[in-house]
C-alpha cells in the first residue's frame, strides 16, 4: 500500500478492463472495496482501467466476467504488458470473478474451445463443460483451510449467482475457496467453488460477490492494508447487506436445488 | 395485389389451428387467466407449425427488434401507419408477447388487418424473417439484457447477421425488404451490413459498454464522444480494420430529424425523452419504406411525425395515473442502457419529484439482478428515493454504495404512498406537488400497473 497524505492510509482499487470484463456487473466489487475503505477514513481511490491503456499500479485489482472474445483479448493484453503479474509479486490483492477467474489461471478455453494461455496467477485450469451452462443461485461453505475474516473467525458461507460454461480444475498450488452446498461452482466433480493462493482469490460468483459477502470484502481490504489493518477496519453498519444475504440464502433453502433458472445444470 | 386476408386463404390445417388458437384463447379468458394470447398461440402452433407463415401471408409486415425500445417503437410504427393514428387495420402484439406464439395470437386477433407490425424478441428475428416475410425490419440497438436467458450480445449479433443475409427478394410481393438500422450501434451495424437494402439511421446510442470489441476483427471500437452533435459527431470506427459507422441517410440532431438531403424535420412527439425521439427517427424512416396501401400515396416523413405527435403512451409506458390526489408517472426500463436513458429523462423533469425504483428478478426479468451495478444510480443523489419490488434488498445495497439516501419498502403500492408522503406533505404554499416517478423493470412494472 502507498502512503497517504496527512497520515491517512491510502489505497488504490483498480477495476481491470471494465470495457472487456464488465458484462455481469462485477465492477461493483471495486466500488464496494473503495467505499468500505473510505467509510473508515482510508483514502481509497477507485480506478476504472479500460483496455488499450497501460494498467495502473494498484493495491487491489478486480477482474470480472465477460464474453469469450473479450476474455481472450484481456488475457493477451495483461500477459503482454505484465503489470498485473508484477503487482501480485509485490503483494497486490486480486479478486477475479468468472471469466476473470479463468484468465488468471493457467489456461482457459477460447470461443473455439481451444486452450488459451492464462496469466498463471492461480494454479487452476479451465476447460469447456457440457452443453448446458451453470446458471443460477449458488451457496457454498468456506473451505476450512481458507483465510479467516478480519474478526478472526472463518468467513460465513458464500452466496452469489453463477453463469458460466467452464469446468475449472485446481492444481496442487491452489486451494479451494469453498465447497458447494447448492449450485455447480468449479464443476470438476470435487464440489469445490473458486480457488485462492497467496493474495489472489478466484470465484464464479456474481451478485456482485462482495455485495452479498461483505466479510470477504473486508478480508481483501485487510490484506491490502497489511499490518495495522485491524485498527483501521472498524465495524460498519451492514444491515442492508445482511438483509440481502439472509433473503438470498432463504430463497435457495426454500427452493431446494432451485432458485435456479430454466437452463438448469446438473452437477458435473 | 390483394391485401385483404380471409380464412379462404388459410390451408385446411391452418384453419383448424387458427380455430384451436381462438378456442383456447376464449377458454383462457373464461378461466380468468388473462388475455390468454400466448396460450392460444401455442395451441395453434402445436396443431400447425406453419401457422405463423400462413397468417402473415398476403399482409404487409414490419418487424421491430432490439434490446431497448421495442414495444414503444412498435406502438409508434402502428400509429404512423394508420390514417388516424389509432392502429386501425394493423395487427400488432401490444402485450409484450414478442415470441411466435404471441405473433400468432396477434395475427388471429386482427384477422382482417392488411398490415402487421410485430415486436420481435431478439432471439427470434431469424424465424420471423423466414416465416412472416417482412417488407421492413427495424433494428434499434443491442446491449446486455437477461444474460441468464438470452445468448450474449455477440452470439446474438452473429445470428442476426445470418438471418438478415437471407432477405434478398423475400418480401411479400417479391420486393427486396428494407432494413432500417441504427448506424450508431456497431453491433447493429455489423449485423445489418449483410442485408441487401439498408437505410442507416443515426439514432444515437448512449450505451457503449457492449460494443468496444470490434465484431469484425477483435480490434477496439473507438467512439467520438462529441456531445454537441453537429450531425457528424457520435461516429465510431475500429482502430485496427476498416469497420466504421456506415454513411447515414437520416439522423437525430437534438430535437430534429435531419435527412441526408439537408432537410430538417422537428420532432414534436408526444412521448418524453431523448430515447423516444430516437425511436421516432427510426419510425419516420421505416413508415415511408412500407409498401403503401392499394390506391394510397406512400407515407411521408412529416406525415409519420405528425401522427407520432398525437401518441401519448404505449402499453401504459410513460402514462400518468392518479393515486390519492397525486400524479404518478409510470416508467419501464429493463437493463442498464434502459435505466440510464430513463435517468436522462428524469433530468428533464422536476428535481423535486420523488423516485420509486422497483426491481423483480423473475424469468421475464432475468434471474440475476447484478446488472443493477452497471446502472449509474449515483445520478439520483439528492432526490427522494424509495427502493421496492421483490429484489428491493439488492437495490437497497446498490443505492447504499451509490451513497443515495433511500427508504426500502417491499410492497410497491406502499412504496408509492411512502414516496408521495415524503414530499409535499408539509405546510408550504398550495401548489400541486411534483409527480411521483415510478421506474420498474419488466414484471415490476406490469405488477404495479395491474394493481393500480
Amino acid at each position: 500500500m502507498s502512503p497517504g497524505s496527512a497520515g491517512l492510509r491510502a489505497l488504490t482499487v483498480v477495476v481491470v478492463y471494465p470495457d472487456l470484463l464488465g458484462t455481469y456487473g462485477d465492477g461493483g466489487n471495486g466500488l464496494i472495496l473503495a467505499r468500505r475503505a473510505r467509510w473508515r477514513g482510508i483514502d481509497a481511490t477507485l480506478v476504472q482501467a479500460d483496455s488499450g491503456h497501460p494498467l495502473p499500479r494498484g493495491d487491489l485489482y478486480c477482474l470480472g466476467g465477460g464474453e469469450d472474445g473479450p476474455q481472450v483479448r484481456a488475457a493477451e493484453s495483461l500477459i503482454a504488458e505484465g503489470t498485473l503479474g508484477r503487482a501480485v509479486d509485490d503483494g497486490a490483492v486480486v479478486l477475479a470473478v468468472c471469466a476473470g477467474f479463468q484468465l488468471v489461471g493457467r489456461s482457459f478455453p477460447d470461443a473455439g474451445d481451444h486452450p488459451h494461455e492464462g496469466l498463471g496467477l492461480l494454479d487452476v485450469a479451465t476447460r469447456k463443460g457440457g452443453p448446458r451452462r451453470a446458471v443460477g443461485e449458488l451457496v457454498a461453505d468456506i473451505d476450512p483451510g481458507a483465510p479467516r475474516g478480519i474478526d478472526g473467525r472463518p468467513l460465513p458461507r458464500l452466496t452469489g449467482f453463477e453463469n458460466h460454461g467452464g469446468v475449472t480444475t485446481l492444481g496442487p498450488d491452489a486451494r479451494p475457496l469453498a465447497h458447494v452446498v447448492s449450485g455447480v461452482g468449479n464443476g470438476a466433480g470435487d464440489g469445490t467453488e473458486g480457488a485462492w493462493s497467496g493474495r489472489v482469490v478466484g470465484t464464479y460468483l456474481h451478485g456482485p460477490v462482495l455485495a452479498r459477502n461483505v466479510a470477504l470484502a473486508d478480508l481483501l481490504l485487510g490484506w491490502a492494508l497489511g499490518d495495522g489493518a485491524d485498527g483501521l477496519l472498524t465495524p460498519l453498519d451492514d444491515a442492508e447487506e445482511d438483509a440481502l444475504r439472509a433473503e438470498r440464502l432463504a430463497a435457495v433453502a426454500s427452493n431446494g436445488a432451485g432458485g435456479r433458472s430454466g437452463r438448469r445444470s446438473s452437477r458435473r | 395485389m390483394t391485401v385483404r386476408h380471409t380464412d379462404r386463404q388459410l390451408s385446411p390445417r391452418a384453419s383448424t389451428a387458427a380455430f384451436a388458437a381462438s378456442a383456447v384463447n376464449g377458454l383462457s379468458r373464461l378461466l380468468g387467466r388473462g388475455s390468454g394470447t400466448v396460450i392460444g398461440g401455442r395451441a395453434g402452433l402445436a396443431v400447425d407449425p406453419s401457422l405463423l407463415a400462413e397468417l402473415a401471408r398476403h399482409r404487409r409486415v414490419a418487424l421491430v427488434t432490439g434490446t431497448n425500445g421495442k414495444t414503444t417503437t412498435t406502438g409508434m410504427l402502428v400509429a404512423a401507419l394508420t390514417d388516424d393514428g389509432d392502429g386501425g387495420g394493423v395487427a400488432t402484439n401490444q402485450t409484450g408477447s414478442n415470441m411466435p406464439a404471441g405473433h400468432v395470437a396477434a395475427l388471429i386477433g386482427a384477422r382482417h388487418a392488411d398490415t402487421a407490425v410485430l415486436e420481435v424478441d431478439e432471439g427470434y428475428l431469424g424465424r420471423l424473417i423466414e416465416e412472416a416475410r417482412p417488407s421492413v425490419v427495424v433494428l434499434l440497438n443491442l446491449s446486455r439484457d437477461q444474460l441468464d436467458r438470452i445468448a450474449e450480445v455477440r452470439m446474438l449479433v452473429d445470428r442476426w447477421r445470418l438471418a438478415l443475409a437471407t432477405l434478398g427478394g423475400s418480401g411479400a410481393d417479391g420486393a427486396v425488404p428494407v432494413v432500417v438500422a441504427n448506424a450508431d450501434d456497431p453491433m447493429v451495424a455489423w449485423a445489418a451490413m449483410t442485408a441487401p437494402d439498408v437505410r442507416w439511421v443515426g439514432a444515437g446510442q448512449v450505451w457503449h459498454e457492449d460494443a468496444v470489441g470490434c465484431p469484425a476483427c477483435g480490434g477496439r471500437i473507438v467512439f467520438d464522444d462529441d456531445d454537441d452533435d453537429d450531425g457528424g459527431g457520435g461516429g465510431w470506427q475500429c482502430d485496427r480494420c476498416d469497420f466504421a459507422r456506415p454513411e447515414r441517410s437520416a439522423w437525430l440532431e437534438e430535437r430534429d430529424l435531419v435527412l441526408a438531403d439537408g432537410t430538417r424535420h422537428p420532432l414534436a412527439i408526444g412521448l418524453p425523452g431523448q430515447f423516444n425521439r430516437a425511436n421516432a427517427v427510426m419510425v419516420a424512416v421505416a413508415a415511408p419504406a412500407m409498401p403503401p396501401r392499394p390506391g394510397r400515396p406512400p407515407i411521408t416523413v412529416d406525415g409519420a411525425l405528425e401522427r407520432l405527435s398525437r401518441l401519448g403512451e404505449v402499453a401504459g409506458r410513460f402514462s400518468t395515473v392518479h393515486r390519492h390526489g397525486r400524479d404518478v408517472r409510470l416508467l419501464l426500463a429493463k437493463n442498464p442502457a434502459g435505466w440510464t436513458a430513463i435517468f436522462d429523462l428524469l433530468d428533464e423533469s422536476d428535481p423535486g419529484s420523488p423516485v420509486v425504483l422497483s426491481v423483480n428478478a423473475r424469468v421475464a426479468d432475468g434471474y440475476d439482478p447484478s446488472w443493477l451495478w452497471d446502472v449509474p444510480f449515483e445520478r439520483l443523489v439528492g432526490r427522494t428515493v424509495v427502493a421496492t419490488g421483490e429484489r428491493c434488498r439488492d437495490l437497497a445495497v446498490r443505492l447504499r454504495y451509490a451513497e443515495v439516501d433511500h427508504a426500502t419498502v417491499e410492497d410497491p403500492l406502499e412504496a408509492l404512498d411512502a414516496a408521495a408522503g415524503a414530499v409535499g406533505s408539509g405546510d408550504g404554499p398550495a401548489v400541486a406537488p411534483p409527480p411521483v416517478e415510478f421506474l420498474g423493470n419488466y414484471t415490476a412494472f406490469a405488477t404495479l400497473r395491474s394493481r393500480l
